[in-house]
């Protein structure tokens, strides 16, 4: 499908529930619009895919509570929003439409929160992706270095081709919101893997240490928990040019969900984790058995730290021997650590000793 | 002159002069702390003020100064508006321990609390060596004298330091007394502050004004012009006495025969009564008083307690009154905006030992309290608030034995301070308050004061809950209402437009989400009237007809102002209204007007329907069974109906999943 076409099968299926609301209002009844619980119990693994997807477990947003009023009207407000910029061929950041929404009198939202939630109800329940309704996030995707040759269209529709080492600065490629391949074409690379590395921090550290050149790998900056484009173009450099992946964070419980949401799907996004998870991303650390093997400086955990935990043991994306066995040890060690942690041993010992340690395990390192 | 250790002992008791009782015994008369002792001393002047001015009928205007001399010192100023005090008696007031009128008096006076203004001069002398200085001014006279005044302690008299008659234009009469003190300024819970704010709580017709040692000006205005009814004095209640009093009173009688003895010195008791108590304690009813033995004396009190003997009169007790209490709630909490003040409680005057007493309570709930503490608890005796020795006061303790819970309240087990943004006062009033020590800082636990306490604050309780359950009933309505009246027709409007198709008939769907009939009253007012309005919702399927009852304040009903007429008036204050069909989604609306009423007596319409199931309707209660009966009285309130059974979803509720998605 073109843009165009795209743009406009949302607009058609986002009218039918405006339709449908009609509809009801027309019998009598009291609108309400069926879909599924976007909710921890209702994340099921797709076997065909190897993701994490929502459940067969449905929900409904109905007329007769205020929430759920004030919701269905605004899809229609949305609705009217998403036509116009398609006709006047513009787009919004997800902030701008919260703004916009100023304008709708009640049905304005309240908060940002709310205004996403209801963007991305409307892709579940549509099947399409935001940037069909000419919405877009306000933060672009964090950054990548390494020898990977790709074509960016830029804003003028000129083509331009970009190697991620040679021709950029120390702060790498800046990934683009949208990573799809109108806008971007991923053409070739020599390097082996990707290492997704969740802070800044170790990021210009392994660029310093030009890891991405001793071991032939793509750095990619996780900047946090990953946007949607980030996720997408790891999933796409494993796809098409078959890389493994590596996923490098900081040692407690949200920096395991930062892996989680790369490599199974969120909880938030799991319309949509066939396109953005990658199944064979490993995680490689901070472990908890890292604390202990390299007896790494550590902090306590919190009480929401342990909340946190407690709640990944009863999540389903972390049903497996090795994470019960890394959470259980982390609540017993009652401990955190970060990966600059590692610098007690020197600057190099993170490239040195301690991620040659990990790639050998996975078969990774350079012989 | 014989050497034994009796004689060297005795010389010794002599020898302890009031002054070092008065050092030994300061905890038990309240001076046990520098903070405490400055409470005490604008307590006793501020007491002694305002007892001057209403036993002269004059609406107190007073003055309380505080000014800090240096680290431990300060100098208490109170002044006031009274009647004055005649120059020759100047001295023995403030200078002389145990003088005063109000000793052997039954009556309800502020008074018999304190240790008097000479003892808190002494104590103010004991820690300075400074004089105290008083000034008054009687009506009429063309200057106010003023005397320097300390106690010779030794001998309880006063010496003048200095004597002056000095013109005082501004005032008319008044007193006006400073005096210096060891203590410590605090502010808080307990303090200086906090006692002059309760006291203006429960006086409301009196006007405060403190000056802090800041400088720091509080005025607690009047809340109104009415004095309190003057005290009478009342003999001893036969009710409780005990031996030894009877005893004395049998000493100190006039009468010659015990039947006189008993119809005159006693409160309620005729000759008809008098003979009965004779007959029934086996004394002859011509038996001379003074030739009553201990044992006679026994049998009388005995025979006192056989025969049923009329409740003491009132009018030696000054109720505050509920409008009264509620004023003065008002005035001085508002700045924390409560959302609701109980109508407060004031229970007929009961009996303990001989001596009449009267509970009052009020309750105030909500605006700016915190809701996660426990309430604050305001008591007062005989009009004087008691800062110290919550714990162990009677008030408390009906407080903690009464399960809160019931009246919208959290407490832990059902006993137990409870916790809300609420005040809870209590007001004890009687010709005797029965406290736990001298330092009169907590009430004594008596059974029968207790019970009137409990009584008192459950019928408060009681309005308390029925303005909670109505306030919870209104949020629950008014999200719904704001789903009919808004949202869905918005919605109607935006998607028909989308559809380009006409607005869709809305009765349908809004039926089904309300399906009841939705009233909600206002109450506006202006130009010394209250204008209310009734509006009547039917968000039903079919059409209804039924009736509305209100039961207004006697005499306010302007019958002119009706927009339908009433079908009944009862009593000149259970109205009626027969309603006409409102169809399905039709607003019906009934407003009228009363005229003559103060702002603050009505606020909330009670209203009731007949003539349709009760299950139908918000906002109102089904007519009560005592309907025609005298007065409209409730007894507990049960928990309202529960709303009925919202339809069977087929799924849960998308919005209210309550699963935080951000989590990761």
């Amino acid at each position: 499908m073109t843009n165009n076409e795209r743009n406009t099968e949302a607009i058609k299926r986002l009218y039918s529930i405006s339709e449908s609301i009609y509809e009801q209002l027309d019998k009598g009844q009291i609108p309400k619009m069926v879909l599924p619980l976007r909710t921890k119990a209702n994340i099921k693994f797709d076997a065909r895919t190897n993701v994490w997807k929502y459940g067969s477990l449905r929900g409904a947003r109905s007329a007769k509570k205020v929430k759920g009023a004030m919701m269905l009207l605004r899809t229609s407000y949305m609705l009217e929003l998403i036509q116009e910029m398609i006709e006047t061929n513009k787009s919004s950041t997800l902030r701008e439409a919260y703004y916009i929404s100023e304008g709708w009198g009640k049905a304005k939202f309240h908060s940002q929160d709310e205004s996403n939630l209801l963007t991305e109800d409307l892709e579940i329940v549509t099947q399409c992706l935001r940037e069909d309704f000419k919405l877009r996030p306000e933060e672009n995707g964090a950054s990548i270095i390494g020898d990977i040759n790709i074509v960016e269209t830029d804003r003028k529709g000129r083509k331009k081709a970009v190697n991620c080492r040679d021709d950029v600065g120390d702060s790498g490629y800046g990934i683009p919101y949208n990573v799809e391949k109108e806008k971007i074409e991923i053409k070739n690379t020599s390097a082996r893997f990707v290492v997704a590395v969740e802070t800044g921090g170790m990021f210009d550290r392994l660029v310093e240490n030009g890891f991405d050149e001793d071991q032939n790998a793509i750095l990619v900056h996780l900047k946090g928990q990953p946007a949607r484009s980030t996720r997408r173009f790891i999933r796409r450099l494993n796809d098409e040019l078959r890389l493994p992946v590596i996923v490098f964070t900081d040692g407690d419980p949200w920096s395991f969900r930062i892996y989680a949401s790369v490599a199974y799907g969120a909880i938030k996004t799991a319309h949509l984790s066939e396109y953005l998870a990658t199944p064979t991303a490993e995680f490689i650390g901070i472990t908890a058995s890292d604390i202990e093997n390299y007896d790494l400086p550590t902090d306590k955990l919190t009480d929401m730290d342990t909340r946190a935990l407690n709640a990944e043991l009863k999540d389903p994306r972390f049903n497996t021997a090795f994470w019960k066995g890394e959470i259980d040890l982390m609540l017993k060690l009652g401990r955190k650590s970060e990966q600059q942690a590692l610098a007690k041993y020197g600057l190099n010992f993170v490239t040195d000793t301690y991620l040659p340690d990990k790639l050998n395990e996975l078969g990774l390192l350079k012989k | 002159m014989p050497s034994t250790t009796a004689h060297k002992l005795a010389k010794g008791q002599k020898e302890i002069s009031v002054s070092e009782f008065f050092e030994k015994n300061r905890q038990i008369l309240g001076f046990d702390s520098p903070v405490k002792s400055l409470i005490m001393g604008v307590k006793e002047a501020v007491d002694n003020a305002l007892d001057a001015c209403e036993e002269a009928q004059m609406l107190p205007e007073i003055v309380v100064r505080i000014d800090k001399i240096d680290q431990k010192e300060y100098r208490v100023s109170v002044e006031d508006n009274g009647p004055g005090i005649v120059s020759t008696s100047m001295p023995n007031v403030f200078g002389r321990l145990l003088y005063g009128s109000r000793f052997h008096a039954v009556r309800q006076s502020r008074g018999q609390q304190g240790i008097g203004i000479s003892a808190t001069i002494m104590y103010g002398q004991i820690t300075t060596g400074k004089a105290a200085t008083a000034r008054s001014k009687v009506e009429g006279a063309e200057a106010a004298k003023e005397i320097d005044i300390i106690i010779d302690t030794k001998k309880n008299a006063p010496v003048l330091l200095r004597e002056d008659f000095i013109p005082w234009n501004e005032k008319e009469h008044g007193t006006r007394v400073a005096f210096y003190m060891n203590g410590r300024y605090v502010t808080g819970k307990q303090s200086v502050l906090e006692y002059l704010r309760q006291t203006a709580i429960v006086n409301p017709h009196a006007s405060i004004t403190f000056i802090d040692p800041d400088g720091r000006r509080y005025n607690f205005e009047r809340a109104t012009e009415q004095m309190p009814p003057l005290s009478k004095e009342i003999k001893p209640h036969p009710d409780g006495i005990e031996l030894g009093t009877l005893m004395n009173m049998i000493k100190a009688t006039k009468e010659k025969t015990l039947v006189k003895f008993l119809q005159n010195d006693f409160n309620r008791i005729s000759e008809r009564v008098a003979k009965e108590i004779c007959a029934a304690a086996a004394l002859p009813e011509s038996t001379r008083p003074s030739n009553l033995t201990l044992e006679s004396s026994k049998q009388l009190l005995e025979g006192m307690g056989k025969v049923k003997i009329m409740a003491p009169q009132v009018d030696c007790l000054s109720p505050i009154g509920g409008n009264l209490i509620r004023k003065g709630l008002k005035h001085v909490l508002m700045d924390i905006k409560p959302e609701f003040y109980a109508p407060p409680i004031s229970r007929e005057p009961k009996v303990h030992t001989g001596n009449p007493f009267l509970i009052e309570v009020g309750i105030v709930y909500g605006g700016d309290m915190p809701s996660d503490q426990p309430v604050q608890i305001l008591r007062f005796a005989n009009r004087v608030p008691l800062l110290y020795q919550q714990g162990a006061c009677v008030i408390t303790k009906a407080i903690e034995s009464t399960d809160w819970r019931r009246y919208g309240l959290e407490q832990r087990g059902g006993s137990g301070i409870p916790f809300g943004p609420a005040i809870i006062l209590v007001h004890v009033a009687s010709t005797k308050i029965p406290f736990t020590s001298e330092a009169k800082e907590a009430i004594a636990s008596v059974p029968a004061i207790q019970e009137e306490i409990a009584l008192a604050l459950k019928a408060c309780g009681r309005s308390l809950k029925t303005h909670l359950n109505k306030k919870e009933r209104k949020t629950r309505t008014r999200s719904k209402f704001e789903i009919v009246q808004i949202i869905i027709p918005l919605m109607a409007e935006k998607t028909a437009k989308i559809v380009g198709k006409p607005v869709p008939d809305l009765r349908g769907t809004l039926t089904k989400i309300m399906n009841v009939v939705w009233i909600d009253d206002s109450v506006i007012y202006e130009k010394k009237r209250h204008r209310v309005k009734v509006q009547v919702y039917n968000y039903t399927p079919k059409q209804q007809r039924f009736k509305v009852h209100t039961v207004l304040p006697k005499g306010g009903l302007d019958l002119a102002s009706c927009s339908l007429r009433p079908s009944e008036i009862k009593d000149d204050e259970k109205i009626t209204w027969e309603l006409p069909k409102i169809a399905s989604t039709a607003l019906y609306e009934i407003s009228f007007e009363l005229k003559g009423l103060d702002q603050d007596a009505f606020s909330e319409t009670e209203l009731y329907v007949s003539g349709i199931n009760p299950v139908d309707v918000m906002g109102a209660d089904p007519l009560p069974g005592d309907w025609d009966l005298e007065g409209v009285n409730f007894t507990e309130t049960e928990a309202p109906a529960a709303e009925k059974a919202e339809d069977e979803e087929d799924e849960p509720d998308y919005d209210e999943s309550g699963e935080e998605l951000n989590d990761e």
